[in-house]
């Protein structure tokens, strides 16, 4: 499973502040747990910065990576801050993320044809959201398309099947669960990512909804996620959830992280 | 009459206790913009309240807005031509580039509820969209929504088009979505920010001087 730490992102008031004053040591702390913590890859996102936010992002592709030997998932929706912050980044990144929304599409696809990086494909179509499997499927199996033929490899593609809230109506968790499993069956090889923070909104105890859907997405066979792996709780989960699923040798990385007091409550 | 059953169905969602109870108050010869204002406003003016307090959840908050909807229909027929009065007339959508509607809807529905008649232009909406409509309806106030920090300048393009054509002073502009803030809402030149479907209501109330 694949993991993307989530925590450097502009939307956090004490990341929002540490940016605008350049507070280099504490973004590069937040990296460092972050890493500490097991990702493989450290999101960044300087997002709500309208106007800044190219100057931003780039800033802190830099700042991490001086510090920390990860390669970084840059995201926004500007083509332009992701084309920018994509000159300073060491190594292979992760851009997070294309759709099929025109100006989106095209303005990145140079972007993401010109190096070697892994792309999440977010299941958003020209004029609307999708709000059921068969749409998410649809959408996954264009993006799909549209990519490989403009040279992306397919395992850098990385679907992401938009999660919607639970809290404006009930079917949106089956309709992501559908669209992930039924995009690892079509497409073998495939990688599927989310976010878990969506399906929560509006509810009160996010965190355990959160949880319950990473370990239900899991068992449809998500491949990556965005989340905080500095949270204990959720990372239990997903030890526990890819022990359960046959993916642990001896149950062995989950019985190493609770002798090492990674995790600890249950 | 006490209201006191309509509004707790309304509150509680329970949509065919609602209908029923309006019906009653039909029956028993309330006037339809009475119920409607003390039996079926009068329940979401508490519900909002209740969601920016905290003590309710969206989907309680959508549930009481539908059932507060399936009553008003109910109650159509019983007003006479075009006697039903509304708060003012609000045009609202999710701006140029931006596909997200869900706070949009939101709002929509908080805004119905409190008696305002809503004009719904959806997502990916142009400046000159919203003109043309808020002059065609004379809408007394616009409601803009993003979600992506990337579509925030369309609003101010919005708010310079309507200056443009002269019709800024008639109308009052909120704006609203997860990376606005009330200080770009002051940079633009809007007239209000609202962080949530509950607290739009309570804004486009003000700026229209009304309780």
């Amino acid at each position: 499973m694949l993991i993307v730490g989530e925590n450097i992102n502009t939307s956090r008031r004490r990341i929002a502040e540490a940016v605008e004053k350049q507070d280099a040591e504490f973004i590069i702390q937040i990296a460092k747990n972050q890493t500490d913590a097991g990702a493989d890859f450290i999101d960044v996102n300087a997002g709500t910065f309208v106007g800044r936010e190219t100057e931003y992002l780039s800033w802190l592709v830099k700042t991490v990576q001086d510090a920390v030997d990860l390669p970084l998932c840059l995201d926004s929706p500007s083509p332009k801050a992701l084309s920018e912050a994509i000159k300073h980044h060491r190594g292979e990144p992760m851009i997070n993320s294309i759709s099929l929304e025109k100006d989106r599409f095209q303005g990145l696809l140079p972007v993401i044809t010109s190096q070697p990086c892994k792309v999440v494909a977010l299941c958003m179509a020209q004029t609307s959201m999708p709000t059921t499997a068969d749409e998410r499927v649809t959408v996954a199996a264009e993006l799909i398309e549209k990519l490989t033929s403009a040279g992306v490899a397919f395992e850098d593609i990385y679907i992401d099947p938009l999660v919607q809230p639970i809290s404006v109506d009930v079917n949106m968790g089956n309709a992501v669960l559908e669209a992930i499993q039924r995009i690892m069956e079509t497409f073998p090889g495939i990688h599927t990512i989310c976010g878990l923070s969506n399906i929560s909104y509006g509810l009160p105890l996010r965190k355990l909804v959160n949880r319950n859907f990473l370990a239900l997405a899991m068992a449809r066979g998500l491949s990556a996620a965005i989340l905080d792996p500095t949270d204990k709780r959720l990372m239990a989960t997903l030890l526990s959830t890819r022990m359960i699923l046959g993916k642990d040798d001896y149950c062995g990385d989950f019985i190493d992280a609770y002798q090492n007091g990674i995790i600890n409550k249950d | 009459m006490s209201y006191q059953t309509l509004l707790d169905a309304v509150i509680k969602g329970d949509i065919k206790a609602a209908t029923e109870e309006t019906l009653k108050a039909v029956e028993a010869g309330e006037k339809a913009q009475d119920i409607l204002d003390q039996g079926l406003i009068e329940a979401m003016n508490i519900v909002g309240d209740k969601f920016s307090k905290g003590a309710i959840f969206v989907p309680q908050m959508l549930r009481s807005a539908k059932t507060m909807q399936e009553c008003v229909e109910a109650l159509k027929s019983h007003f006479q031509e075009n006697a039903m009065t509304t708060k003012g007339k609000i045009v609202i959508g999710t701006v140029k580039g931006d596909l997200h509607d869900i706070g949009k809807n939101l709002v929509r529905m908080m805004l119905e509820g409190a008696g305002f008649s809503i004009i719904d232009l959806g997502v990916d909406v142009a400046p000159e969209i919203f003109v043309d409509k808020i002059k065609e309806a004379k809408a007394d106030v616009l409601g803009m929504s993003a979600l992506l920090s990337t579509t925030m300048p369309s609003m101010s393009l919005t708010i310079k088009a309507l200056a443009d054509s002269g019709l800024r002073d008639d109308v009052k502009v909120i704006i609203g979505g997860a990376p606005v803030t009330r200080k770009f809402a002051e940079d633009i030149g809007a007239d209000s920010y609202a962080p949530d479907a509950g607290s739009a209501v309570f804004e486009a109330k003000k700026l229209l001087n009304i309780t």
